[in-house]
Parts: structure tokens; sequence; C-alpha cells
């Protein structure tokens, strides 16, 4: 389980993540929303250790994790993907995968051939066949498109086989129906993996679609949380991120 | 869907049978050619193609472009050759003199290079660069200074004591040029061997996207200082070559200037290929050779091909080649996949 307990974040004046407490069950699967700049890549760069909170507690499974290096952040089974796609540009797919299953492996410092040990071959052969990457697989991964890329930098942090997993806007850049296809494939690999998953997006129908709990953020704070049903129906949610409906009337007045 | 089945790695066995190979040739090219002056040269360049291909490591491998690479190629060969003039040395040491001197050789320059290595992996890309450089010219400073050790701007001179061991003798031409390509094709291979390991593709992952290898659980600290010691060690494997073949070590071994002219040889020879430095290092010796035929302006020379192969071929000579032939045969693919379309299409035709 995964519980952030009254985190704050600081940057000079600005206040990017206020006073922010959340749980996240184990195996459960949730979606953090709000506008641009609320502190929704923040609280994920907190959660990994990219930045340190200025107060709170972030604990996993237990055990505090505020403040730890991401390295080691890693270890206790927090993987993570990125808004802009951050992969290897000069190998390939299969070879991506392997190095990440390789790390995994704790056989990154290994002076023996690379890609020889059985296990790091079928669990890449296994993430490929997983992520549908076959058709890309043996090409330079600065090359294949948008989608793929996005894929294999999940197929990343899966390779880690995370506990807990963490996807920053996983279909952003995506056409209509890429977009529903990657969501799709987010909820086939959170079933099939057995870990729990937060994923920021800002499509709300992708959303309400996909997540079990979502939670909304607003100028860094938890503005709501709840099932999809609960959101659509939270007044102070419609107004501050689904916008108010302007009746006819409204807008003939104001023309 | 038929699951997927990974492309099998090429086995470690396969790269020492080509470097036995490789030593084959260099060997017969010895004996074929018995010149003084082919020796001579293929020898200084087993020398700096050392230095070159360690520092490609770094920089090509690993995107750690280190401005004092030379630092260890110097300390190579001046720990080699002050343990054999060291008083009683050869007496103790007897047959044994030369192949403990160059092991001494390599784990204290691998222990210096790993020392600097902790302080400089700190930092990153120009940071790391220019601390690189300043403790090459710290290392300068120490061989200027320590006269009494190192001769100073003189340099170790008066001939290092090169005893024979296990019937090599390696102050006889043959003898020499023969165990100077040995211990080349040694370091190339230990070379390749890293490339090619898990550790290769962890230095690759640290070019790339180094922000991205600590989303992996890996120290990326560790790892260049691991890639720095490494790197430091094969290049003094290099500066012992060259105290062998000179019988002495000199200062300008650790001048900014070589660190400098191996970074040239790994842009002129290509980054992106394994033996681009080694090509380039030879492409050197050519321009320098083929130059002083004519003129001393040597350096006018250098800098015009690097302007051509920077400007022209916007890559190293042997990446250049390679995509050449890379390219033809994707040409010939397309042009074979047209013809099998267009023989299809006529049979369905018909």
């Amino acid at each position: 389980m995964l519980t952030l307990d009254h985190v704050v974040k600081r940057f000079g004046g600005v206040v990017a993540t206020n006073d922010v407490s959340l749980t996240f069950p184990n195996e459960s699967l949730s979606a953090i929303i709000g506008p641009n700049g609320a502190g929704k890549t923040t609280l994920f760069n907190l959660i990994t250790g990219h930045l340190v909170p200025t107060s709170g507690s972030i604990r996993f499974e237990g055990d505090e994790i505020a403040g730890m290096k991401p390295a080691a952040i890693v270890r206790k089974g927090i993987g993570r993907a990125f808004q802009v796609a951050s992969i290897f540009g000069s190998l390939t797919v299969e070879q991506s995968l392997a190095v990440a299953v390789t790390a995994h492996e704790r056989r990154a410092f290994s002076l023996g051939g690379a890609f020889r040990n059985h296990t790091i071959r079928r669990r890449t052969e296994e993430l490929v066949d997983l992520l549908q990457l076959n058709h890309v697989a043996q090409r330079i991964s600065g090359e294949i498109s948008h989608g793929d890329q996005k894929l294999l930098d999940v197929g990343l942090a899966l390779a880690l086989r995370p506990k807990l997993l963490l996807l920053d806007e996983p279909a952003a850049g995506m056409g209509p129906d890429e977009r529903w296809q990657m969501m799709d494939t987010v909820k086939r690999l959170w079933k099939s993996e057995n870990m729990t998953l937060i994923f920021i997006e800002h499509d709300i129908d992708l959303v309400f679609q996909t997540a079990e709990m979502i939670h909304v953020l607003r100028y860094g704070s938890v503005l709501a949380s709840g099932t999809a049903e609960h959101i659509r129906g939270h007044p102070e949610v419609i107004e501050a991120y689904l916008g108010t409906e302007v009746t006819h009337e409204e807008t003939e007045v104001a023309l | 869907m038929k699951s997927y089945r990974m492309t099998a790695p090429g086995h470690p066995l396969r790269t020492l049978l080509i470097a036995g190979a490789g030593l084959a040739v260099l060997l017969i090219l010895g004996l074929v050619f018995p010149s003084p002056w082919l020796r001579d040269t293929m020898t200084s360049l087993f020398a700096s193609g050392l230095l070159a291909m360690s520092l490609h490591l770094l920089v090509g491998y690993s995107g750690l472009v280190s401005f004092g690479h030379a630092a260890y190629f110097a300390l190579g060969g001046y720990v080699f050759g002050m343990t054999l003039q060291a008083p009683g040395y050869v007496e103790t040491f007897g047959a044994w003199s030369l192949p403990s001197a160059m092991l001494l050789a390599m784990f204290g320059t691998g222990g210096a290079a790993f020392l600097v290595g902790l302080v400089c992996a700190r930092l990153s890309e120009i940071y790391f660069a220019f601390l690189t450089l300043a403790f090459q010219m710290l290392f300068l400073s120490l061989i200027q200074g320590f006269v009494g050790y190192t001769g100073g701007d003189q340099g170790l001179t008066g001939g290092i004591p090169r005893p024979a061991f296990l019937g090599i003798n390696v102050t006889q031409s043959w003898d020499r040029y023969a165990f100077c390509a040995t211990v080349f094709v040694f370091g190339v291979l230990v070379i390749r061997l890293i490339t090619e390991s898990s550790f290769g593709f962890t230095l690759r992952m640290l070019r790339d996207n180094e922000a991205r290898v600590k989303f992996l659980g890996i120290n990326t600290y560790l790892t260049k200082v691991i890639c720095f010691t490494l790197a430091g060690t094969l290049a003094s494997l290099g500066g012992v070559i060259l105290a062998i073949f000179t019988s002495a070590a000199y200062p300008e071994w650790a001048s900014w200037t070589k660190s400098g002219e191996a970074i040239f040889m790994i842009m002129l020879g290509g980054v992106n290929t394994f033996l681009g430095p080694l090509a380039g290092a030879l492409a050197m010796r050519i321009i320098d050779d083929v130059t002083l035929l004519y003129t001393t302006h040597t350096e006018l020379a250098k800098g015009i091909v690097i302007l051509f192969v920077v400007l022209v071929l916007k890559r190293g000579i042997l990446d250049f080649a390679l995509d050449r032939r890379r390219s033809r045969a994707d040409r010939r693919a397309n042009r074979d996949r047209a013809a099998a379309h267009e023989k299809e299409r006529a049979d369905v035709d018909s």
C-alpha cells in the first residue's frame, strides 16, 4: 500500500503540493487528474524520489520512502513511465527491455556476455509479447512510432516487476483510437501483472472508463477522491475541472 | 500471435577466435615484411590505438568525454619504467621483472584512475570533462616536479632495463613486435568483451539516457567510476607498449595535446563503430607520415582532414563506410522486394 500523509512541496514561494494525503490500496487502479499545474507530475516525482518533500510522509508497504534516492525506491518495487517516452534511443526494442530485465536481475555490472542468461531472455520475450511489440522488437528504439515508444517506456518499468507502477500520461500525444488502445493495454497489464497502478491522464472519458478510483488535484491540493460516478457528480470538480454547463439562454444574454 | 523469440547473442568464443585471427594476421605481417620501419610504425600504432580505444569506452560507449585520458597512458609508461629502473628490482625479480612491472603499471594506474574517477564521476558533461583535464595537469606537474624519480622535463631516460622472460627478449626487433602485438590484441579483446557484456549495455544506457538508468535502480555514479577505472587501466597498457618500444617515458605523453589527439582519432575513425578509434589512429599516422614527405606542417594537414571529415562526411571514416554499405544493402533489398512484387503481379495477370 502507498500512503501519502500531509505531503507538502514548495519551490521557493510556489506551493506545488499542498498538504496532500492519499492512500492507494494494493492492486488498485487509480487515476490522478487535474488542470495543468495542479501538481500531478510533482506528486509522481515525490513518490519516485526525483524530488524530496518539504514536509510530510510517503510510506510504501510500511517503509518511509520520502527522501530516498530514485534507484533505492525502484529497488523497493516502484516503477515509472514518463510523460515524454524516456527510452534508450540507440538500442533496439528487445535490447532495451533485456537491459532493464538485466538491471532487475542485479546483473547490470556483470562482465559476462550480455543477454545470455536464460531467465533474462525468457522475461524479455514475455515482455515483447505482453506489450505486443513483436513487429518492432529488432528495430532501433529511437526510430519506432510514438505509440510504440510509449509502450516501450512502460515495458522498461514493467521489466522491474514493480509492485506499484506510475504512468504519467500514457496516452499523451496519441490519436483518439490509439489512446483507447493504450488504455486497454494499461488495464490488461494491470490485471496480468497483479500490481498497483496509478496513472495521470487529461482525457476524462479515458479516466472514467479505466480507473477504479480517481483523485482530483487543484492548486496542489486534493479537491476530491472517489469512483467515476462520485467524481462525475462532484460540484466542485465540475466547476474547477470539467467546467460549468452554459445554457442557451446564458449564451444569448452574453452575446 | 506467435510467441516472440529473442535474437541469439554472439558467443564470446567467436570474439576470442576473431582476436586470435587478428593476432595471427599481425604476426604474419611482421614476419612477411621484416622491415624495421613497418614493425616500429605498427608498434607505435598499437600504443596510440589502445589509448584511443580505451578512451572510446568512455566517450563512445558511456557518453563521458574525458579531456585528460592521456594521463593514464603516461602513468602506465612511467610506473613501468620507474619500477624497472628501481635499484635492485631487476636483480630481485629476474626474468619476471618485465611482466611484474607491467602488472604493477596496470594496477597502479587503475588505482589512480579509480581515485580520480571517484571525484570526477560526481560531475557531468562539461564539468566532468574539465575536471579530468585538471587531474591530467596535476599528473603532468607531478611528473615534471619529481625530477629525481621521473627525470622531469627530460623524461625517464637512460634506458629502461628489459630483461628477457620465457624466451622473449623485447630488446630484439621481432620479439618486441610480437610481444607488443600480443599485448595490444589482449587489450582490444578485453575492451570488446566489456562492450559486449551486460556492463557494456549499462554503459550504452548511461550514454543514451542517464536519468532513465536511475529509474531502473542502477547506481549511475558507480557505473561511471567503474568505467573510468577500466578505461584508465587499459590506457596504461598503451603507455607500457610505448615505454617498451622507446625504452623511455616522456612528460609529453601526459600533456593535454596527447588527450586531444586521442579524441581526434575517435572523431576521425568514427564514434559508432568498435574499431573506429583504431581506424582514426591509423589515419592520423598516415597523415603524419605522408605530410612529412613534403612539409613539416603536419598539424595543418590534420586540421584540414578533420574539417573534411566533420563538414563533408559528417561522421567518422569507418562510420561513413559502414553507413554506405548499410544503405546499399537496404537499396538492394528494396529492389529485390519490388522485383518479387512485380513478378507476383505478372504471374497473377497471366
